[in-house]
């Protein structure tokens, strides 16, 4: 098709059919400001913000969404464009808090940096900010309608993107408000504690329920032996929140500074991750071997497993019965390691870094833990732990490297790409062929799962079969495919399924970004840490081995089975 | 066959149910029950006649007596004088406010004088529920014209060729509409009617469909032939019961007759209708709403382009049309678009519908070609303005619209110059104000309709139209300050300039328009914090004419609050401080002594 040639404020530009005149004005390079245009999402056009002058039309068009046409001509500075802008800007600071040296996202904040854009030095009307009551009843995800700016974008993401619409709108004119089905709080609906909502969210209306002061407390505690662990996904965003490049790979500094903020202990969650992908890898030649429950279906993706548990129950005896990593580590923190050092597992204070909201969920479960003593005690965002760090006053990007502590802190490279989309299936299948065929791989690395497309299909030669996998990664795409295979469309032995989009990396509590590369950066940086790795598939991590020969015994075996495995149940949506 | 020698016409709209129409109807059956005349008087449920104002209207033919105000009581001076002996009974006939002598006949009524009537050519004329009575006016015959003798581009062709416009307030052309749903790819599209209707009183909409109903449907199958839809859904308010009744008795009798269904007419076009009720949002009358709400949605717009004649219901090519632009097609297609175009202005051809309301004598339905001058419908047709009250503006438009003032009255009703003047056609509501209205407070009023009704989506609709109350509300009370107009002015720009749909982008007409033609009593207002027409009340203060005064003590006995001081037969004061400005004081004086 012919592509689109037309003018921004003189300047002529060619954009793709079915560009926007915002993606116009962009390749001009003008920054148009945006407030509920999200590159990840439908478009809405409710902010105005974008608002442009285009020649012969009465009105001003939103240019995020007015299709951009051959010949048009567009001015996006002129006097009556400023004013709007500007107006509009206006109108949202007049009843929007005026706390922002307080406020969390003071600094991340995008309706703080439109107005410094645009130059809004006052606000004429009276602030009338509301005083709603926050919607704390989740143990992951806070709301606070007063700061909200209705610009939608969580609501999109939550219903078009994960398909779960925990969220919406009620009310209308001025008292339209973002809230839960019947106002009755997160906690009661069918939200998933993705936090996909924060992520989008360009105010503080949406954040992570705080476990930061609970860490502190525990860290000056001196009963408390403190240990704490790190997703994989977290050390590779947790240095842009330092000014350091996208995809930096932080992990040496990053076990030095949790060792100055004073953990006693500093794991490794790829520990974990390696004992999941033991553990998975005998369930699923186990189910093959039997024709049960297949697909197996991955489960360490909390979001995933709260979304299985609230929108498909019939599905959940094909979730694999394995712990996530975290969980997994967080029993051997307080069995295998307390053991080993003399501590009563009450004693020990566990903290999980995660890039991700949806672990608190986890970690809360009542299944998590025995005796009345939790196996994670407190689980931080990366964004959490990047608060603390600050707090501190700790110098990350200039400090020293450190290694893990052993024998928790030791992992295969197989162990870090869980933090990207198809990293556990490609774990899964390093182990898992080399269990079954007894043979060494020739080639460890499987491109055909990576990727970030929403839905991955391969094909797999395994001794004689072919072991069908799919991937997916966000709730949408999940459900998309089961719906395939509910109704016998598609056919497959393993599906991963990553709640959120890119998995890992993409979590609900990385660091705020705007590079449209992020995920690639993350993932690569993910990918970098396997190829140094010396051991790159989890069986082969020593001290796993040394792990079931000391204590666990058989993979899937009785202690396993009591440590490593957990179950399911159906939770209403409403 | 029966031999009918009179039929009784009750109308049984909306307002003459509410004013007693069914009890009256009943009454009637059972006099002429009594006196044995139900072979030869037949007693017809009508749709609205439109005079409102009057009900309930009862009309008697082939004489076309016209009794108004008519009670269950008065049945048997009907039955008896009338029917029986031939009689007109005086007493019930119509009366006009001017003329104190009855008139007979509905054709001499000065309220029908100036009206022709196109889409409500079968309101008040036909039983709605009975789908032969429609036929029996030439009902459906359009459509089985079209069936069987055009092809769906002459249909188009002809739509155009009338220069009918949407009357439901955008006034764009019906038939280039029906041309881009029509030329838009998709093997399903669809047809739907917007009976939506929101503007605080009017009611065009909603007596069509309970006085006409099978004209809005064989439009809709007309249109479905001409755009290749199979499928058309009306959205209606459910706070429309009545409308809602006839519609589904109208489509199911028209199925049953196979004018709906697989094979219309035994042609192989199919088409059907299915009605969804809408919950009284006012912002669902606006096109991307409707759809919305129609595919269970929450009721909000989307941005156009695209618009639904190319993504419109389910992504799929929707025709959108409101009842009363449906209700002229058939009258169109039998008529030829050159009779239909024979009426009206340059560029406004037919005729249009106006809900009557306020300070007017006539309050009712009424249509007139357009062009007809605001001045013939307030004062030919309206009867002018009750107590011979000073004339102050006219409201076109609704809460898109202006107040037009006395200097406009000679103003033509049509699309181009209301809106050259600041207002705009709207979907026909129409408000007349005499003196005592003040004009910033119904700018106030219709602020707090938009906000109220804005749907939130949008932040220059959902926040500007709360900041522009505010400032109005500041202003009534007497806290204005001279920056204000500015503000609003500017607030205006942003708003009408930004908005997503037609509600916000039309949100700041009241405002402006009142501001270009009352900007005096703004400034009273902001300036002398006074209330020119007596109507704010923080801005009012009650004073006695110390001249006029005789100490008659009426006031002061009437006081709730005890404000007033003063001994028989001296001049009395009012303590201000004490005063609520309740106004029981001033009616009871007899001597105008006391002011606001």
């Amino acid at each position: 098709m012919e592509r689109i040639k037309l003018t921004i404020d003189g300047a002529p530009v060619e954009v793709d059919p079915g560009s926007t005149v915002l993606d116009a004005a962009r390749k001009a390079g003008v920054h148009v400001p945006t407030l509920c245009f999200h590159p990840e999402l439908r478009l809405e056009g409710s902010c105005r913000l974008c608002v442009v002058e285009i020649e012969g039309m009465q009105s001003l068009a939103a240019s995020c969404v007015y299709p951009a046409s051959s010949g048009m001509r567009v001015r996006t500075n002129s006097e009556v464009v400023r004013k709007t802008r500007k107006s509009i800007v206006e109108l949202l600071l007049a009843n929007h808090p005026q706390d922002c040296l307080v406020c969390p996202r003071h600094g991340t904040c995008e309706l703080q940096e439109v107005s410094h854009q645009l130059g809004v030095r006052k606000v004429r009307f009276k602030n009338d900010a509301r005083a709603l009551a926050q919607d704390q009843s989740s143990v992951a995800v806070v709301r606070d309608p007063n700061k909200c700016i209705l610009c939608g974008r969580c609501i999109r993401i939550c219903e078009q993107v994960q398909k779960v619409s925990a969220i919406g709108l009620a009310g209308r004119g001025s008292k339209a408000v973002v809230t839960t089905p019947f106002g009755h709080g997160l906690a009661e609906g069918p939200c998933v504690a993705c936090g996909q909502c924060i992520k989008v969210c360009p105010v503080a209306a949406l954040k992570e329920a705080d476990a930061t002061e609970q860490t502190w407390r525990a860290l000056s505690d001196p009963t408390l032996h403190t240990v704490v662990q790190v997703a994989p996904a977290v050390r590779a965003a947790l240095g842009e929140e330092f000014g350091m490049r996208p995809g930096a790979l932080v992990t040496e500094k990053l076990v030095t500074s949790l060792r100055k903020l004073g953990f006693n202990q500093v794991f490794d969650t790829q520990f974990g991750a390696d004992l999941t992908i033991v553990e998975e890898g005998h369930e699923l030649l186990r189910r093959l071997n039997e024709s049960k429950h297949l697909p197996l279906i991955t489960s360490c993706s909390p979001g995933w497993v709260k979304y299985a548990e609230h929108f498909c129950p019939e599905m959940l005896e094909h979730l694999s019965t394995c712990k996530s990593p975290q969980q997994m580590l967080g029993a051997l923190v307080k069995t295998y390691y307390a053991e080993k050092i003399g501590v009563m597992p009450s004693n020990i204070f566990h903290v999980a870094i995660m890039p991700c909201t949806a672990k608190k969920f986890e970690a809360s479960r009542p299944e998590m833990g025995r005796d009345g003593v939790r196996d994670v005690d407190a689980v931080l965002t990366t964004r959490e732990l990047a608060a603390m760090l600050k707090e501190a006053g700790i110098d990350f990007a200039n400090l020293p490297d450190s290694e893990f502590d052993l024998p928790l802190g030791m992992s295969s490279g197989a162990g870090g790409i869980f933090g990207v989309t198809g990293g556990v299936t490609e774990a899964v299948l390093r182990s898992v062929t080399e269990l079954k065929t007894g043979k060494e791989l020739e080639e460890i690395e499987f491109q055909g799962v990576r990727g970030f497309a929403g839905v991955r299909e391969a094909v797999i030669a395994l001794n004689g079969m072919t072991l069908k996998v799919a991937i997916v990664n966000s709730l949408g795409q999940a459900e998309k495919l089961l719906k395939k295979v509910k109704q016998g469309e598609a056919e497959y032995h393993f599906i991963e399924i990553m709640g959120c989009p890119s998995g890992c990396i993409g979590g609900g509590g990385q660091p705020f970004s705007k590079d449209p590369e992020i995920k690639h950066k993350r993932a690569a940086a993910l990918y970098r840490q396997d190829h140094m790795k010396r051991v790159r598939k989890s069986h082969e991590n020593p001290a796993i081995r040394e792990l079931y020969r000391t204590f666990i015994g058989d993979p899937n075996g009785e202690k396993a089975h009591a440590l490593l495995h957990t179950h399911y149940h159906a939770r209403p949506r409403y | 066959m029966q031999y009918i020698r009179s039929h009784v016409l009750i109308c049984a709209g909306t307002g003459c149910t509410s004013s007693g129409c069914k009890s009256v109807e009943q009454a009637m059956r059972a006099e002429i029950e009594r006196l044995g005349l139900t072979k030869e008087v037949k007693i017809v449920q009508t749709g609205c006649f439109g005079f409102c104002k009057i009900g309930p209207i009862v009309m008697i033919y082939p004489e076309g007596s016209f009794y108004c105000y008519v009670k269950p009581e008065d049945a048997a001076d009907l039955a008896q004088q009338h029917l029986l002996k031939g009689r007109l009974v005086e007493r019930l006939l119509y009366r006009d406010v001017q003329n104190p002598k009855p008139t007979a006949f509905f054709t001499d009524i000065g309220f029908y004088k100036k009206q022709y009537r196109v889409a409500l050519a079968n309101c008040g004329a036909i039983d709605a529920e009975n789908i032969e009575e429609y036929i029996g006016v030439d009902g459906y015959q359009a459509l089985a014209r079209v069936v069987s003798s055009m092809t769906p581009a002459e249909v188009i062709h002809t739509v155009k060729a009338s220069g009918l416009r949407g009357r439901g307030g955008g006034g764009f052309s019906t038939g280039l509409k029906w041309e881009f749903a029509a030329k838009a790819l998709g093997a399903v599209k669809y047809v739907v009617c917007n009976a939506d209707e929101g503007d605080p009183g009017a009611f065009m909409d909603r007596s069509i469909l309970e006085g006409d109903p099978h004209s809005v449907i064989e439009a809709m199958a007309i249109a479905g032939y001409a755009i290749g839809a199979r499928q058309g859904y009306v959205y209606v308010r459910a706070e429309y019961p009545i409308a809602v009744h006839r519609l589904s008795i109208a489509i199911e009798q028209a199925r049953k007759l196979g004018i709906l269904g697989q094979g219309v007419f035994g042609s192989t076009f199919g088409f059907d209708i299915s009605i969804r009720l809408g919950a009284g949002a006012f912002v669902c009358g606006e096109e991307t709403a409707l759809l919305a709400s129609i595919e269970g949605k929450r009721g909000m717009p989307k941005p156009r382009p695209p618009y639904p004649a190319i993504k419109g219901l389910w992504d799929k090519p929707t025709l959108i049309n409101n009842v009363e632009t449906f209700a002229n097609i058939p009258q169109i297609i039998l008529r030829g678009p050159e009779w239909f175009a024979s009426m009206g202005t340059e560029n406004s051809k037919g005729t249009k519908v106006f809900a009557l309301a306020g300070n007017i004598n006539n309050t009712g339905l009424v249509e007139v070609p357009m062009g007809t001058t605001l001045r013939e419908i307030v004062y030919d047709i309206g009867g002018g303005i009750p107590d011979n009250r000073a004339f102050k503006a006219c409201q076109t438009g609704g809460p898109s619209g202006g107040c037009l003032p006395a200097a406009l009255l000679d103003t033509p009703v049509d699309y181009d110059s209301l809106t050259a003047v600041g207002s705009m056609m709207g979907s026909g509501g129409l408000i007349v104000m005499d003196e005592n209205t003040c004009m910033v407070d119904v700018a106030r009023f219709f602020l707090e309709f938009t906000q109220d009704e804005s749907c939130g989506k949008c932040v220059p609709c959902r926040e500007g139209t709360k900041r522009m109350l505010e400032i109005l509300e500041d202003i009534t009370k007497g806290h204005g300050t001279a920056a204000d107009i500015d503000l609003l002015e500017e607030l205006s720009v942003t708003i009408k300039g930004a908005s997503l749909c037609g509600l916000g982008q039309t949100a700041p007409n009241p405002v402006l328009a009142s501001l270009r033609f009352f900007r005096d009593e703004f400034n009273a207002h902001i300036q002398d914090k006074k209330c020119p027409a007596g109507v704010c009340q923080e801005l009012l203060t009650f004073s006695i004419i110390p001249e006029k005064c005789k100490g008659c003590t009426l006031c002061k006995k009437v006081c709730p609050v005890n404000a007033i001081a003063g001994a028989v037969k001296t001049v009395h004061t009012i303590d201000t401080a004490k005063c609520i400005k309740c106004g029981a004081c001033i009616p009871k004086c007899p001597f105008k002594a006391i002011v606001r």
